[in-house]
């Protein structure tokens, strides 16, 4: 085995990504950062007013408190019956949901953490998550602690969907048109042209990494590496045909014939039309695009920044740059909905956005950037330690803005 | 930031499953206990650094893993505490330029440090609270441990003020005049990657998850701001630093720091290990220290194959009790005068125990606190081996330098020895409640 080895997320752990559910939190996780919590509850050990405890069963919804003061209000739901339970805390029209926490498991226990603004609510258990539920009424006093807006615009949410969706059909139509004039450079021989291209056109693909992805059967027949294979099975896409226009670091490598290269350009050409055809009719939630931004950096974090991923052509920054550029477009999307909802985290992960690229272009060369090779280890672990900076923030985007 | 958890009579139990919404950081133990009645005592406290001499006999001391020492105090935990078995020491480069990510993430620290050592989770949330779509603050490896007696102690080093005479963070002005780099020394194959650093963090604990976990938490919280260097794992201490403890032996086979301070001694403390009120420099780090950790390999292979007469001749002490070889038991003064046949003297010229007696280094003394290490194997199938030392001094200048330039020139441990990595740090004194670690650096 002469190719790069590392753990690669499975095709099944990494479309969990984009397979997860919004849940209806409306709060963002407070920071780690001190002093957050340093009000002492006012009514000693247990006596966090904010702090509310619900114990769902098949027949009731024991709630431990009638009113919390405004604030961050957390509601740890224990489901003490023998369904699968939701709680909600609903608005006094008992049908604005401000939050909920969904698939309860018989004996389980979750936190549903939200921001409430004085007023009058319902909480709600839902045994067998069906019917109106068991509802209490709830009220929030004013506390003076000013809460972060409750609620999501759904005008916000809408855009961002939507523009997201453009942005990956955009970049979906551009990976097609380069990957086949790739194809065709390299199928008629002209090698000198398609590792021109190859870099160029992979951007494409790497900027929607997550979600190409997420077609579970296309992302192996197109973007696996050597060192990815089970014995005896058959290798093609992108990678297989890195390792032939740059063999160099093979030992004994035969070069494919030119059938071979027909075929294995011609299998790459149909199997992005496929992706082109899936792509169109996907729509995207803001836990998708936010999951999918952080799941572009652990890309980066996993297999660029080692030079792991384009271990022949040792082009990795073009992919670097293509994945950041992914997940600061989902960020950006997002940005009118973090604004409103947790402005530090916004404010955080664009600097951090900006750090990264800011070391990024150091490194650029032409059109493109200088090979990995060229790194020193002091500036691979520049770039390591700007991803994780930003990575950390990027971690808690979801929550922001379900 | 008031902890009223926070243990610091002897004997005090704490609950072990209080829950609250904003502080979900409940005994670890609490989570896996349940909400039984009848909670855990796992947060019995120790009497912490010196008061420990005056600690009652162990009539009802809790089990040792369950126990915990203070956080907040005079001095740091992790100095002249009882040395614990296992280590997870950690340096680190600042990664912002910007001082208001210093002083927030050295407030961070402290914070998620107290509640570590208290046994509770890193952050406020805990390993599974929180938002469901969040990462949790807690990264959940020591739940159902106990506090397992964890101190977390944190030290500044050289580069954190000046880097090539840029004031990085407008305080070169209070850098000590001892907080610098610390020389070549004879001997010395230093890497890059082993040394140096702009903070800190030294975790100690019985259970080594307990400490991994403590480093781990701080290296994430630290994200953004300050990104690991290096960091070394110790398995077994090699000194003791309570009279409490039996002398531990290090991979030589030796007792090793028979005559180390102890917490008991709290004169030669002050003469030799807290940094005493000084200049403007170094006025912030009254009560503080000096922390000097050097990786020193050991060739065990070839001392394994020294007569028993080389090894105890090369130490200047019995391989079986650690007396001196003048005569007497492990705490014998040694008489390096006495001679035997031929008039030679019975502890020779080159052993270790002549080179490093404070009697022949200007009295001085250090608190040592290593720990042995073996980082897996080399090519060659040898043991990447030997002792992570770690000394605690007043100043440098006076009680590190010198000696070790006298051990590098003639001791006769040298020749089974490599130094490979090195780093000076300035502890800050313990922080009070409500404070943060260092906090006297930044007061204007």
């Amino acid at each position: 085995m002469t190719g790069p080895s590392r753990p690669r997320p499975t095709a099944a752990r990494r479309r969990a990504g984009l397979a997860l559910t919004a849940t209806g939190a409306l709060l963002a996780l407070p920071l780690l950062s001190a002093c957050t919590d340093n009000t002492a509850p006012a009514g000693g050990d247990d006596g966090d007013p904010r702090a509310v405890t619900v114990q769902a069963t098949d027949q009731g919804c024991s709630v431990s408190s009638a009113s919390a003061p405004s604030g961050n209000l957390t509601f740890s739901v224990t489901n003490a019956g023998t369904k699968v339970t939701e709680f909600y805390l609903l608005a006094s029209d008992g049908l604005r949901i401000l939050g909920e926490v969904e698939n309860i498991g018989p004996g389980l226990s979750r936190d549903l953490v939200l921001s409430a603004p004085p007023g009058s609510y319902f909480t709600a258990c839902k045994p067998g998550m069906v019917g109106e539920g068991i509802r209490s009424a709830f009220a929030v006093s004013d506390s003076g602690d000013s809460a972060a807006p409750s609620g999501t615009d759904a005008q916000l949410v809408a855009t961002a969907n939507k523009n997201y969706a453009a942005y990956v059909k955009d970049q979906t139509e551009q990976l097609v048109a380069k990957t086949d004039a790739f194809a065709t450079a390299y199928a008629a021989g002209d090698d000198a042209k398609a590792r021109d291209l190859y870099p160029r056109a992979r951007v494409h693909w790497e900027r929607i990494e997550t979600v190409a992805e997420s077609f579970g059967d296309l992302d192996p027949k197109m973007d696996l590496r050597e060192a990815d294979l089970e014995a005896g099975q058959k290798w093609t896409g992108w990678h297989r045909i890195e390792k032939d226009l740059w063999p160099a670091r093979a030992k004994g490598y035969t070069p494919l014939t030119t059938a071979q290269r027909k075929t294995y350009a011609a299998d790459l050409v149909q199997n992005t039309a496929t992706l082109q055809g899936k792509v169109k009719t996907s729509t995207f939630t803001v836990d998708q695009i936010a999951n999918g931004s952080r799941g572009l950096l652990d890309e980066v974090a996993t297999g660029k920044v080692t030079g792991e991923e384009e271990y022949w052509s040792r082009t990795d920054l073009w992919d670097f740059q293509a994945n950041v550029d992914g997940a600061r477009v989902g960020f950006e999307g997002l940005r009118p909905v973090v604004q409103q909802k947790d402005p530090a985290l916004d404010t955080e992960i664009d600097e951090r956005f900006t750090a990264l690229q800011e070391l990024l272009d150091q490194h650029r060369r032409g059109a493109g950037f200088v090979s990995y090779d060229d790194l020193s280890t002091g500036e691979v672990k520049q770039l390591s330690d700007a991803v994780n900076a930003l990575a950390e923030p990027l971690s808690r985007l979801t929550a922001a803005v379900v | 930031m008031t902890d009223p958890s926070t243990p610091d009579v002897p004997g005090t139990a704490q609950p072990a499953t209080r829950r609250r919404a904003r502080d979900r950081g409940v005994s670890r133990r609490g989570v896996l206990a349940g909400a039984g009645a009848g909670a855990v005592g796992v947060g019995a406290g120790l009497a912490g650094g010196l008061g420990l001499g005056t600690r009652e006999s162990s009539a009802a001391q809790p089990a040792p893993e369950a126990q915990s020492h203070p956080f907040y105090g005079q001095h740091q935990a992790g100095i002249v505490t009882p040395a614990q078995d296992r280590l997870h020491f950690a340096a680190f480069d600042m990664v912002s330029e910007d001082r208001a990510d210093l002083v927030s993430l050295l407030q961070d620290w402290t914070v998620a440090a107290a509640r570590m050592t208290q046994g509770r989770d890193a952050g406020p949330f805990g390993a599974t609270s929180g938002p469901y779509d969040a990462p949790p603050d807690d990264t959940g490896e020591a739940l159902g441990l106990p506090p397992s007696r964890l101190t977390i102690t944190v030290g500044l080093g050289p580069s954190l003020f000046t880097v090539g005479g840029h004031d990085r963070y407008g305080l070169a002005g209070r850098q000590p005049v001892a907080l610098r780099r610390l020389p070549h020394f004879p001997g010395d194959n230093l890497e890059a990657e082993r040394s140096d650093g702009d903070l800190c963090i030294q975790a100690c604990s019985d259970d080594p998850q307990v400490a991994v976990h403590a480093v781990r938490n701080l290296a994430r919280i630290a994200f953004g701001r300050a990104a690991l260097r290096w960091s070394q794992l110790g398995f077994g201490r090699t000194s003791s630093t309570s009279t409490s403890q039996a002398t531990a032996r290090n991979l030589f086979g030796f007792k090793d720091g028979t005559m180390n301070l102890k917490a008991e001694e709290p004169s030669l403390l002050d003469q030799h290990v807290w940094v005493p009120p000084g200049d403007a420099r170094s006025s912030w780090l009254t009560g503080g220290s000096y922390l000097v950790a050097r990786r020193i390999n050991m060739t065990i292979e070839t001392w394994d194959r020294q007569p028993l007469r080389e090894q105890e001749r090369v130490i200047g002490r019995s391989k079986a009790e650690g007396a001196p070889l003048s005569g007497g038991a492990e705490f014998t003064q040694p008489d390096f005068a006495l001679t035997g046949r031929a008039d030679q003297p019975l502890i020779a010229p080159e052993a270790h125990v002549r080179m490093v007696h404070p009697d022949n280094n200007n009295g001085v003394q250090m608190l040592r606190r290593g720990y042995n290490f073996v980082d897996g194997s080399n090519g060659l199938g040898r043991m990447d081996a030997g002792l992570f030392f770690i000394a605690y001094v007043k100043d440098p200048r006076t009680h590190y330098i010198p000696v070790q330039n006298k051990i590098a020139r003639g001791d006769g441990l040298s020749e089974y020895l490599q130094h490979t990595g090195s780093a000076l740090f300035a502890v800050p004194p313990g922080a009070p409640e409500g404070g943060y670690l260092g906090q006297s650096l930044f007061a204007s």
